[in-house]
C-alpha cells in the first residue's frame, strides 16, 4: 500500500525516503492496514459468532457437536478465530508499545503477546476441526 | 562548591486534570474493552476445547456458563463485544475522514454506548425468547 508517485507539493522528505516509502517507524504501514482489514472482517464474523453461541447455549452435548460440526457453522467460526486472533495481537501490541518503554520488558511483552495469540488460535482451530471431522 | 539543584520542570498535563468528555470516555472504553476481549478469548478457547474433548468436559463448562455467575460473565462479554465492535465501526468512519466535527464525533461516541447497550439487550432478549 505504498504510494511512490512523485509528490508535486513541496515536501520535507528526501528523495531516498520517498523511494523507500517508509515512515519514521522504519517499516511500512502493513500492520496498520491488516489491523483495519481484520476490523472490517470482524464485524460480520462477530455477528455470526454471537448467533452460533446463542444457538448452541443450553443444548445437550450431542446437539452442540452437531451444530458446530456443520460446515456453515464451522467455517465462519474458523474465519472468526483467524480474524480476531490477528486483530487482538496487533491491538495489544499497540498498547504495549504505548506503555512499556523499558527495552527488555518490551521485547518480552511483545513476544508473550504473540505467543498468547498463536496458542489461542491453535487451540480453537484444532478444536473446531476435531469437532467437524469426528462428528459423523 | 554546592551543585545547584535543577529547577522543577513543568510537567505535561495528565489524565486527571481533564474534564471527562464523551469522546475521551469512549476512547478509553475502546482500549479497555479490547483488552477485556483479549482475555475473554480464554473463555472461548475453554468452551471449544471442552466441546472437542467430550461430554464430560463439556458438561462442566456448560454448567459454569449456565450458572448465575456464568450468565453475568456472558452478559458482560456480550456488551463488551458489542461496544468494541461499534467503537471499531466509529474508528473506520473516522479513517475515511467523516464524522470529525464536534457535534458529529460526540453523537458517534454517544451512539457507541447507546447502540452497544441496545444490541446487548436485543441479543439476550432474542436468545432467551427463542429458547
Amino acid at each position: 500500500m505504498v504510494d511512490n508517485r512523485a509528490d508535486t507539493r513541496v515536501s520535507m522528505r528526501t528523495p531516498l525516503a520517498r523511494a523507500k516509502g517508509l515512515g519514521p517507524a522504519g517499516h511500512g504501514a502493513g500492520e496498520w492496514w491488516i489491523h483495519r482489514m481484520t476490523a472490517v472482517s470482524n464485524v460480520p464474523l462477530v455477528i455470526a459468532f454471537v448467533i452460533i453461541v446463542a444457538a448452541v447455549a443450553g443444548r445437550p452435548y450431542a446437539d452442540a457437536v452437531r451444530i458446530v460440526s456443520h460446515p456453515l457453522v464451522a467455517l465462519p467460526l474458523l474465519l472468526f478465530i483467524v480474524s480476531i486472533t490477528n486483530h487482538m495481537r496487533m491491538g495489544v501490541q499497540i498498547i504495549i508499545e504505548d506503555y512499556v518503554h523499558q527495552k527488555g520488558a518490551k521485547i518480552v511483552a511483545l513476544m508473550a503477546n504473540t505467543f498468547f495469540a498463536v496458542i489461542i488460535a491453535a487451540a480453537c482451530i484444532f478444536s473446531i476441526l476435531k469437532i467437524g471431522f469426528t462428528a459423523f | 562548591m554546592a551543585v545547584k539543584a535543577p529547577a522543577p520542570r513543568p510537567l505535561s498535563p495528565h489524565l486527571q486534570i481533564y474534564r471527562w468528555s464523551w469522546t475521551m470516555a469512549m476512547s478509553v472504553a475502546h482500549r479497555i474493552t479490547g483488552s477485556a476481549l483479549y482475555g475473554g478469548t480464554v473463555l472461548l478457547t475453554i468452551w471449544l476445547v471442552a466441546l472437542a474433548s467430550g461430554p464430560g468436559a463439556y458438561a462442566s463448562v456448560a454448567w459454569f456458563f449456565g450458572s448465575p455467575i456464568g450468565y453475568l460473565v456472558l452478559f458482560g462479554y456480550t456488551w463488551i463485544l458489542m461496544h468494541h465492535m461499534l467503537g471499531g465501526v466509529r474508528h473506520l468512519i473516522w479513517d475515511f475522514g467523516y464524522g470529525m466535527e464536534p457535534t458529529e464525533r460526540i453523537w458517534l461516541a454517544r451512539m457507541t454506548l447507546i447502540g452497544s447497550s441496545a444490541l446487548t439487550i436485543l441479543i439476550w432478549a432474542a436468545a432467551l425468547l427463542l429458547r
